[in-house]
């Protein structure tokens, strides 16, 4: 399976916190032809069983979240404009001026407003607005869009699939949907091999709205291990070079306090013996990701964290590189073949 | 030609200031279609002599601007990432996080940002200046970033045209193609007097086509064809609105570069009533256009500007209304008809 192309009906499908169930639809198809079994749970978690456990051996699950941020609409105002809140961590510094689409019942386009700068004061470019501040023109009159559009409806932000220069590629949701894709590709490439563990897939909900799908998916699964699949930050020049991995160097092998050092370490010995490009992601606590939640599911789960470097995280152009991803799925793969002796 | 049809493929098509020979060739072919003469001047204005039923004692010049606001490239860093500067009047908050295209070559592009996770609440709330900013083709070096692109290269925005509903539309440059459009489809059918339509360049650095070409046509009057800012948006009321989508051409009596021509003006309105069309004019003094170029040209020139009201100028994402096209063209015809009545 060629990943540019999974990347793609991945990121256009949408699947906004609490609103998963076109993603999440894509994302268990895509998996079936690989698992036993797929289903959808009512949070729209995606969870499948690759292969059951053997008596005596152990569950291991990967983890990468299915929903992306976005906004949500929270009123309809007199003139037919809406106004929306944030479905997630938002940058509200580009949002003028942006094509929306709303997953309304029959999709409607819209722009987000913004004031020509033949009108606006000096300063008043400088000035960022609020969430509650914007609003979304539809080009529909109150009634009408009252008609078409409910309350709760979710937003997102439309951009176009690029493929840039050096095997990179922009989109939207490529957080996390490059975790989904990289896990789809492990999971492919795992079929016919015999596998030493029982493994399970959970692309969860809710991921950016607080970890909730993984939380209560995390506990229904019940698994021993778990490697949670997310993506980190990539360094660009305004941002700080200690607080961020480097784009194209590899899948970042998380290390952190809360992280299993045993599969830390694991990872990177599999790295340096396979040649998977690979670098340290090192964190002080908690890891902001569904690592968090696992870790701590039911009596307790050691838990890995995995990342793919990407620039320009929760903005409708983030940019990966697809060797990050086929590094991942490398590393996921030898990991489980070796389970026995590593852990 | 559907003027829809027209207006998307000439919105569409790249074309910021200086470098306008995409949209130039698309109205070339045009013309060549409808068989009018026309000639190209040294700065790249398309002057075109339209034949009438009657030759009048004055001159006529209609005019609209075939350039876009967009982006130059002005450096690349040691990264590969490409430095900018705006070309025309861009409000630094409709750029980031967005898709850009190096029309020349082909090259998509994108203007990221570090995540918000990484951002101060200080930096959460301000935003970023154009200077600040780079343009990532997905490159890793400078020297690779030049295999694809020069500096000077024009970049325009990468947007779609949207249908929002049966009424409005949204695209990049509807400012000023719909006046490009217009005029176009004002030369399908036979017109009253001959008339010299002319599709000017660099409106938007300074009205610098028109200021050629005004001196080359050398007319007796000059309407101009144009786009205006209406800010009938949410959250804005009386006369800041400027104008309304949906209340016909916008007919001012003067902006920031131009008071109009009175008898024009009156008579402008005067037809409106007469064929049953809706006529406004502009309820603050803001913008210009080329007449401001016009109306000094040689010894004066009587100037009018008969512009459509479009919300988001200069923004990735302009939006008219379908009904004021209509009346905006009607009322064009119907002026090229009497303006040579006035005294």
């Amino acid at each position: 399976m060629d990943l540019t192309n999974i990347l793609k009906e991945l990121c256009d499908a949408s699947g906004v916190s609490g609103a998963e169930c076109e993603a999440s639809a894509v994302a268990a198809k895509m998996l079936k032809p690989y698992v036993e079994e797929v289903q959808i749970d009512s949070f729209n978690n995606v969870i499948a069983t690759v292969k059951k456990a053997d008596k005596g051996q152990m569950t291991l699950l990967l983890d990468a979240h299915i929903d992306q941020i976005g906004l949500i609409v929270t009123a309809i105002d007199d003139k037919g404009f809406l106004k929306v809140g944030s479905c997630g961590g938002v940058d509200r510094r580009l949002m003028l001026g942006q094509q929306v689409t709303i997953l309304s019942k029959e999709r409607q386009r819209g722009i987000v407003c913004t004031i020509p700068p033949h009108l606006s004061k000096e300063g008043d470019s400088d000035k960022v607005p609020e969430i509650d501040d914007i609003a979304i023109d539809v080009g529909l009159s109150a009634d009408k869009a009252k008609e078409k559009i409910a309350l709760g409806d979710r937003v997102i932000i439309d951009s176009l699939f690029l493929t840039l220069m050096e095997n990179k590629i922009s989109a939207k949701a490529l957080d996390d949907r490059a975790g989904v894709a990289s896990i789809i590709k492990a999971v492919s490439m795992l079929k016919d091999k015999r596998l030493p563990c029982g493994v399970s897939v959970l692309f969860s909900a809710e991921e950016e709205t607080g970890e909730r799908g993984a939380q209560v998916a995390g506990y229904n699964i019940n698994p021993d291990i778990a490697v949670a699949v997310d993506v980190s930050f990539a360094h660009t020049p305004d941002a700080d070079e200690n607080k961020c991995g480097k784009l194209s160097k590899g899948v970042m092998i998380g290390i952190s306090p809360t992280l299993d050092k045993k599969i830390s370490d694991s990872f990177i010995k599999i790295s340096e013996r396979e040649n998977i490009p690979y670098q340290l992601e090192v964190m002080s606590g908690s890891t902001g990701t569904n690592a968090d939640v696992i870790g701590t599911s039911r009596g307790g789960v050691r838990t890995g964290l995995l990342s793919i470097p990407l620039r320009y995280m929760h903005t409708p152009i983030e940019v990966i590189d697809l060797g990050d991803v086929q590094a991942v799925s490398d590393l996921i793969v030898k990991f489980i073949l070796s389970l026995e002796e590593e852990i | 030609m559907d003027i829809f049809e027209l207006i998307k493929m000439l919105s569409q098509a790249d074309g910021i200031s200086g470098d306008e020979g995409n949209v130039r060739k698309i109205i070339i072919g045009r013309l060549n279609e409808l068989n009018i003469s026309y000639k190209t001047d040294p700065l790249g204005n398309v002057i075109a002599d339209c034949k009438g039923k009657k030759t009048p004692d004055k001159k006529l010049m209609v005019c609209a601007h075939m350039d876009e606001v967009g982006l130059i490239a002005t450096n690349v860093t040691s990264d590969g990432l490409i430095k900018c500067s705006e070309v025309g009047g861009i409000d630094n908050r409709v750029l980031l996080g967005r898709a850009v295209r190096f029309y020349k070559s082909g090259v998509c592009g994108v203007i990221g940002t570090k995540a918000v996770h990484q951002q101060s609440n200080e930096e959460r709330g301000k935003s970023v200046k154009t200077q600040n900013m780079f343009i990532d083709i997905g490159s890793s070096s400078k020297e690779n970033t030049l295999k694809k692109i020069s500096l000077g290269d024009s970049i325009a925005f990468l947007s779609e045209y949207i249908e929002l509903s049966e009424d409005f539309i949204a695209s990049k440059a509807l400012d000023d193609r719909v006046g490009c459009a217009l005029m176009l489809k004002l030369m399908e059918n036979e017109i009253m007097y001959d008339t010299t339509f002319v599709f000017t360049v660099q409106e938007e650095v300074g009205t610098r086509g028109a200021k050629a070409a005004a001196y080359s046509v050398n007319p007796d009057m000059a309407i101009v064809v144009e786009t205006t800012t209406a800010a009938d948006i949410s959250g804005v009321s009386g006369e800041k609105q400027v104008c309304s989508l949906g209340d016909g051409p916008v007919v001012s009596f003067m902006d920031r570069a131009t008071i109009y021509d009175k008898e024009l003006y009156t008579l402008a309105f005067g037809l409106a009533e007469k064929i049953g069309i809706p006529c406004q004019t502009k309820s603050m003094i803001a913008g210009g256009n080329d007449s401001s170029a016009i109306h000094v040209s040689r010894g004066g020139v009587r100037t009018l500007a008969v512009s459509l009201p479009c919300r988001y100028l200069h923004s990735p994402s302009c939006v008219i209304k379908k009904d004021d096209v209509k009346s905006t063209y009607l009322l064009l015809k119907e002026l090229i008809s009497k303006v040579h009545s006035v005294n």
